[in-house]
């Protein structure tokens, strides 16, 4: 496979550089240094030690079959990116980011967050390598996720409410941008999807596909094969490329991105970019866009914060497009049974985003070849999630 | 020739500074807007940049932020920009400039925007979020780019190449805003990036005061006033919105 993006950050006519001037240098400089930081042993192995050792990388590959009972008749494994230090795999890309900006001499960080566990990584990383730390997050999330707003102080970050627009993850994104624009000579956007401008999309990729990379060597040690089928959520899309990657060549794997289907079909009342997105640019980026007839953005829905974004990374509308992965949704009821179905069958707590791949394969699971192996991301916990569950008055089943 | 490129051929002949008046189409309504214009160019306003409001401004402050949420709400479209035009080349030959984000544009169909842009008699079009390498085809408008106090000589290079009309160079890192002093470093940059450019050069971001202007006068080709007037069009009665408008002009150009 042709090592995309290309030279001007595209995958196919997806992605590229669509931002304000201002930061055209410093993107330019950011991948430079990844570029120089790629090929010196000294970071990477200060990168892996610090996922070794801090992180708690590798993670487990835990096969759970009292849930694939409930599915169908395969073999499935999880992939548990919930056991990594704060609890999702954000970290991998903060942390990654974090250390180029030190080389870079970047003292001040930005991020936006939506659920809050980009910014938890990232107030993570910041602390352990003394950096500043600013989060951006929407008014709305700060009151869905007290939680980790409080985390994130505790780990000295400050968090900015953003009140503009919808008050959620789209709004934390521009004012971050706006921040960036305004400090860009020294301040480094730790981008938390691989979404945005090239070459974030690349870099955050590449952070993340450390998932898969363990994720098939485990399952070959296992099982003595390749897995038959691979299943994630996607919201920006960083933790199912993370999975997907090192996984796109074996043309044999099934590849399967699950976005969330929220409340139904109708525009606002979801976040599946591919059943009702349009081509555009938002966020420095060309991809399929939730938006209305006049092309001004939709407000999107989900029952998880962490996919309620109205556009795609650029590299999964390619991949839709070449037809390499497909695209499902799963609804808010099916994710929040999932949720309670895994806790019950296997004593493990999905974060809702999760849960979305899990819900797709309740229902679908009989898709599925027949003994096949499945590996699903489980790419958080949902222990952020269990007020919002307990306040919605669902009864554990017994 | 587009009208933009002919004003500035003349504020070289005339050795005279220009003043261009951003707008937020829409804000407060679509009536209004039309009334703002006509108010604007008698005031002294040499060109009128039209905003065509988006939903997610990145590259905005909170002024123009808020006139974009007013002009949404009450039901302003892209093609209400192409009546406002319309309605104005009816009485003025004044440049008109599409100020916007690229999503709009996208959707509406390049082909499309083009074709009504010029034939309501919008001149020229500056899209925020697109960067001169990534510059698109859209007809006979005159396109322009912005340039950056972080821009690169290379960039600069590929900036006044690209643009047709002139170059809009950004006082200051950051978002739209009026401030009330101009970049310390500015004047120094603007030097430089003078020396490179061959095309007209419009300076804007943060320039709302009259000392502003007389400091640029010598510096450039045209100013940039956007914030101030949004904000004093936001601040009473749409009524009233014309005079407020026009009066931040006449204080700017110390009229």
């Amino acid at each position: 496979m042709r090592a995309l993006p290309d030279r001007r950050g595209y995958f196919g006519e997806f992605g590229g550089k669509y931002v304000p001037e201002t930061l055209m240098a410093a993107l330019d400089e950011f991948e430079r240094a990844y570029r120089k930081v790629s090929r010196d042993r000294a970071f990477r192995r200060e990168y892996e030690s610090i996922l070794a050792n801090y992180v708690g990388r590798p993670t487990a590959l835990t096969e759970a079959p009292k849930f694939a009972a409930l599915c169908g008749d395969f073999r499935l494994f999880l992939k548990r990116e919930d056991l990594n230090h704060t609890g999702a795999h954000k970290i991998n890309n903060a942390i990654g980011q974090a250390l180029i900006a030190k080389r870079m001499k970047k003292e001040r960080i930005i991020a936006e967050t939506g659920a809050g566990q980009h910014g938890v990584a990232t107030a993570t990383a910041c602390a352990l390598l003394g950096m500043r730390c600013v989060i951006y997050m929407g008014e709305v999330d700060m009151a869905r996720q007290e939680l980790n707003v409080f985390r994130m102080r505790l780990l000295g970050a400050e968090v900015v409410p953003v009140s503009s627009g919808s008050r959620t993850l789209k709004d934390a994104i521009n004012e971050a941008l706006r921040d960036w624009v305004t400090n860009v000579r020294t301040t480094h956007y730790i981008l938390g999807s691989v979404l945005g401008p090239h070459p974030f999309p690349m870099i955050v990729r590449d952070f993340q596909s450390v998932i898969g990379r363990e994720a098939l060597d485990q399952i070959r040690r296992r099982t003595r094969s390749l897995p038959d089928v691979a299943i994630a959520c996607v919201g920006g899309g960083s933790n199912s490329i993370g999975l997907f990657f090192d996984m796109l060549r074996h043309k044999s794997i099934r590849l399967i991105g699950v976005e969330a289907g929220g409340r139904g079909p109708s525009l606002g009342q979801h976040a599946a970019r591919f059943s009702g997105g349009a081509l555009g640019v938002l966020h420095g980026t060309r991809s399929m866009i939730l938006q209305d007839e006049f092309g001004q953005i939709a407000e999107t829905h989900s029952i998880s914060a962490g996919l309620d974004y109205p556009s795609i990374g650029p590299e999964h509308a390619y991949l839709q497009q070449i037809g390499r992965i497909e695209y499902h949704d799963c609804s808010d009821d099916l994710a929040l049974e999932a949720f309670h179905r895994l806790s019950e069958t296997e004593g493990i707590i999905p974060a809702l985003e999760s849960a979305h791949a899990l819900g797709w394969m309740l229902r679908n699971g009989e898709s599925i070849k027949h003994s096949g192996i499945v590996v699903v991301n489980l790419s958080g916990r949902g222990d952020k999630d269990v007020p919002q569950v307990m306040a919605r008055g669902d009864a554990p089943s017994s | 020739m587009t009208r933009t490129a002919k004003l500035f051929k003349r504020l070289r002949t005339e050795r005279r500074c220009g003043l261009i008046a951003y707008i937020t189409c829409g804000d407060p309504d679509v009536h209004t807007t039309i009334r703002i214009i006509a108010a604007l160019e008698r005031a002294g306003a040499d060109a009128i940049e039209l905003g065509i409001p988006f939903s997610d401004p990145i590259a905005d402050g909170p002024v123009i932020q808020a006139a974009s949420q007013r002009a949404l709400a009450g039901g302003t479209k892209i093609g209400d920009i192409f009546d406002i035009a319309e309605r104005i080349r009816e009485e003025s030959e004044i440049p008109l400039i599409a100020f916007s984000y690229l999503n709009p544009i996208m959707r509406y169909g390049l082909k499309r925007f083009s074709e009504s842009a010029r034939k309501s008699g919008i001149d020229s079009v500056l899209i925020t979020d697109l960067p001169a390498d990534e510059k698109l085809s859209l007809g006979k408008l005159g396109m322009i780019f912005l340039l950056a106090p972080t821009s690169t000589d290379a960039r600069i290079a590929a900036v006044d190449r690209a643009s047709d009309d002139f170059v809009y160079y950004v006082s200051t890192t950051g978002v739209t805003g009026a401030r009330k002093e101009l970049d310390p470093t500015l004047l120094e940059r603007l030097g430089e990036v003078r020396k490179k450019v061959k095309k007209p050069l419009a300076v804007g971001f943060g320039i709302s005061e009259h000392a502003h202007y007389q400091t640029l006068r010598d510096r450039c080709d045209a100013i940039v006033v956007g914030s101030a007037i949004v904000r004093a069009i936001g601040d009473g009665d749409a009524a009233g919105a014309p005079d407020r408008a026009a009066s931040v002009v006449r204080r700017v150009l110390g009229r």
